[in-house]
């Protein structure tokens, strides 16, 4: 019957669709069904971010733990605070823990690394991490050895 | 303006325009209940645009149409669609569904409007198509059809809902004799099954004027006459006459309005 | 002086014209979503049989274009990422191209050429063919009837249409990629997955299809229905589809992606 070949393929079109996005989830992003997408926040203060953008990743012991969500520049302190999303599962970051701005290679993307601390106390949803250290500025970085070999020289 | 409880429609002063042409200026006219009423015309003077007047798929600039005594400017949509489901619709070409069978064409009004059940459905549907002497054809699609078969189809499904009044828009134009007569015979024999009240737009002045019981000659956005057939037959009006013995020039003039001829050859090239 | 006053009357002209049509396009919208779900007869056997029309006829170009696309970014991403030794990244390039932008716009102007213009020239001759008045006189609306299934079926084909053009686009990439020029599957999956965030770049895509689906149906469905009931008129409107709506999404997809990646 001509209807039900109609219906037959319609379904079968919603289940390659619904397939493919499977699969676009699971194999091509990676999109783990376990996590449960649940994230916390956690801010951090840095006195110079460089290049660092939204939605760059923040790694600990090189493994991506969560992401930047939002930097702004906080006029009080004239800092750069950085907004961080992070995995519900990864609770157990001590409270003396340090952020830093580091880079994959020597030229490519900036992130955000924490190192573990300490305490035995955790950081909490909406925490500061206030230990942190600034991006690797490379003409700052040039700068500073060519005063330096300058100096030496004398 | 009190209204006559035998018409069906009445219509009063009825001006439409599409942009700045006007079709009708100050139209009035009244469709008598149960019978048959024939509105003629020259091409063009806008008859199927009556039709979707009165079917109010069109808004009037000025004045009312009036059917069954409701106002159809005052009615609201799911008001609007159940006069609808009374009226039917022939069209010029049919107007077939092609994307249904000819069985599930007049099946359509049914389906939507009545929730019969489908063996109810069926049983209607094959005495409309039986009517129209076409059961036989119940399954094939519109694209299968001659027009005049198509033609058959439609005012079966025209009249599936056993409707109060029917239109035919030009029900005879482009019909081999054989199709015409069988048309009119059809035309005739449901205003007697049904004591329908019919409207048909048509310039066919022979085969209308034989079914007609009132005829309106509609020229330049106006009605220039009305009657009995055969009192128009023998009106001495020059343009009823014109029309009715089709002379081909007179008060409906044949040129569409020019400059003067030898104005409009001369002036370029002066 | 007076050629002044002709452009500006023109211009004007012009002006009132086109809001006019974005009113009636606006309202034809409007009612058909409004009017979409309730009224006489079931909906939803009009829907599935648009669907069927208007998505998985499509499917088959649309799997065909995914999976030449997705082979060719493989290897013209090869050619130029083994020059710096980054051969294995041809995975995220080919990925983070077709779920991002070529997935969406791509299904969107190959939709609206195999299934748009089918839409315009179905409606445009229902028209002429007093089709849509007849509807109208048995007292259905063929907005409801006519319009809306289609162009829900659009709305819904396309991001199903897209999800499957990425998929097997990628699928053309990882055999390219692995099969032929020989990149380790472990690191071109790897990088892959590495590199394409589900809540970003999958959902934005789809994002973006859903929003060139609504953009396609409509203008598709609108210019069959405003098209003049000639031959000349319909074919008029089946070009004009095309047209506006590639158009339409090569401009929405600048702004979707300065919205969504460009953080403006």
């Amino acid at each position: 019957m001509r209807v039900r070949t109609i219906e037959i393929s319609v379904g079968l079109f919603l289940v390659a669709g619904l397939l493919a996005l499977a699969m676009l989830a699971l194999k091509v992003s990676g999109l783990s069904v376990s996590a449960g997408g649940g994230t916390y926040r956690l801010y951090a203060e840095f006195d110079n971010v460089g290049a660092l953008t939204r939605r760059a990743k923040v790694s600990m012991a090189g493994v991506t733990v969560g992401r930047v969500v939002d930097i702004e520049f906080d006029k009080n302190t004239y800092m750069a605070r950085v907004a961080m999303d992070l995995d519900a599962d990864v609770n157990t970051i001590p409270l003396d823990s340090s952020a830093a701005i580091l880079t994959t290679g020597l030229l490519g993307e900036k992130f955000v690394g924490i190192s573990a601390g300490g305490d035995d106390v955790f950081l909490k949803d909406g925490d500061l991490v206030e230990d942190t250290q600034s991006a690797v500025v490379l003409e700052e970085l040039i700068g500073r050895f060519l005063l330096n070999s300058s100096d030496g020289g004398d | 303006m009190t209204e006559n409880k035998d018409n069906f429609i009445e219509i009063r002063g009825l001006s439409f325009g599409y942009g700045n042409k006007v079709v009708f200026d100050g139209v009035d006219m009244d469709i008598p209940r149960g019978k048959v009423t024939a509105v003629m015309g020259p091409s063009g003077t806008g008859k199927t645009t009556l039709l979707r007047l009165i079917g109010a798929q069109l808004t009037p600039d000025a004045g009312t149409v009036r059917v069954d005594g409701q106002l159809l400017s005052s009615l609201r949509r799911d008001e609007l669609f159940h006069l609808r489901a009374r009226m039917g619709m022939l069209f010029q070409s049919g107007a077939l569904f092609t994307d249904m069978s000819v069985f599930d064409n007049v099946a359509f009004p049914l389906r939507v409007h009545t929730g019969l059940a489908e063996s109810m459905i069926r049983d209607i549907v094959l005495m409309k198509l039986q009517t129209v002497g076409l059961r036989g054809a119940a399954s094939l699609m519109p694209a299968m059809l001659s027009g005049g078969m198509a033609r058959r189809v439609a005012l079966a499904r025209a009249t599936a809902l056993d409707p109060d009044f029917i239109m035919y828009d030009e029900p005879f134009v482009g019909q081999d004799p054989i199709a015409m007569g069988v048309l009119v015979n059809l035309l005739g024999s449901l205003k007697k099954a049904l004591g329908l009240t019919s409207l048909i737009v048509s310039h066919d002045l022979a085969e209308t004027a034989a079914i007609a019981d009132v005829l309106y000659i509609l020229a330049n956005g106006s009605v220039i006459a009305s009657g009995r057939p055969d009192e128009l037959q023998n009106s001495d009006d020059p343009q009823v006459t014109q029309f009715m013995k089709g002379l081909p020039d007179g008060p409906v003039p044949f040129h569409y309005p020019a400059k003067d001829y030898s104005e409009d050859m001369l002036g370029e090239s002066a | 002086m007076n050629w002044c006053t002709e452009s500006m009357v023109s211009l004007g002209r012009w002006g009132v014209d086109t809001v006019r049509v974005m009113g009636r396009a606006t309202l034809i919208l409007f009612l058909m979503l409004s009017r979409g779900g309730g009224g006489q007869g079931a909906f939803f056997p009009l829907l599935v049989r648009q669907v069927y029309v208007v998505g998985v006829l499509s499917l088959v170009i649309i799997a065909v274009a995914g999976l030449f696309i997705g082979m060719v970014l493989a290897l013209q991403g090869y050619n130029i990422l083994v020059g710096y030794g980054t051969e294995q990244a041809v995975g995220q390039l080919v990925a983070l191209s077709l779920v991002r932008e070529l997935g969406p716009v791509v299904t969107a102007l190959l939709f609206a050429g195999r299934a748009g213009s089918a839409l315009t020239a179905e409606i445009g001759l229902m028209k002429t063919t007093d089709q849509l008045a007849s509807l109208e006189m048995i007292g259905v609306d063929p907005l409801r009837q006519i319009a809306a299934p289609r162009f829900l079926a659009g709305v819904i084909s396309m991001p199903i249409l897209a999800c499957i053009f990425s998929m097997v686009g990628i699928l053309g990439g990882a055999l390219i990629g692995i099969d032929w020029l020989g990149i380790y599957d472990g690191s071109f999956w790897g990088n892959m997955e590495q590199a394409v965030s589900f809540a970003d770049d999958v959902m934005d895509g789809l994002i973006k299809s859903v929003v060139f689906g609504v953009v396609v149906s409509w203008i598709a469905v609108f210019q069959g229905y405003e098209s003049m009931p000639t031959s000349e008129g319909i074919s008029l409107a089946t070009t004009r589809t095309v047209v506006y709506s590639s158009l339409a999404v090569l401009a929405l997809d600048l702004f979707l992606t300065a919205v969504m990646f460009g953080d403006l």
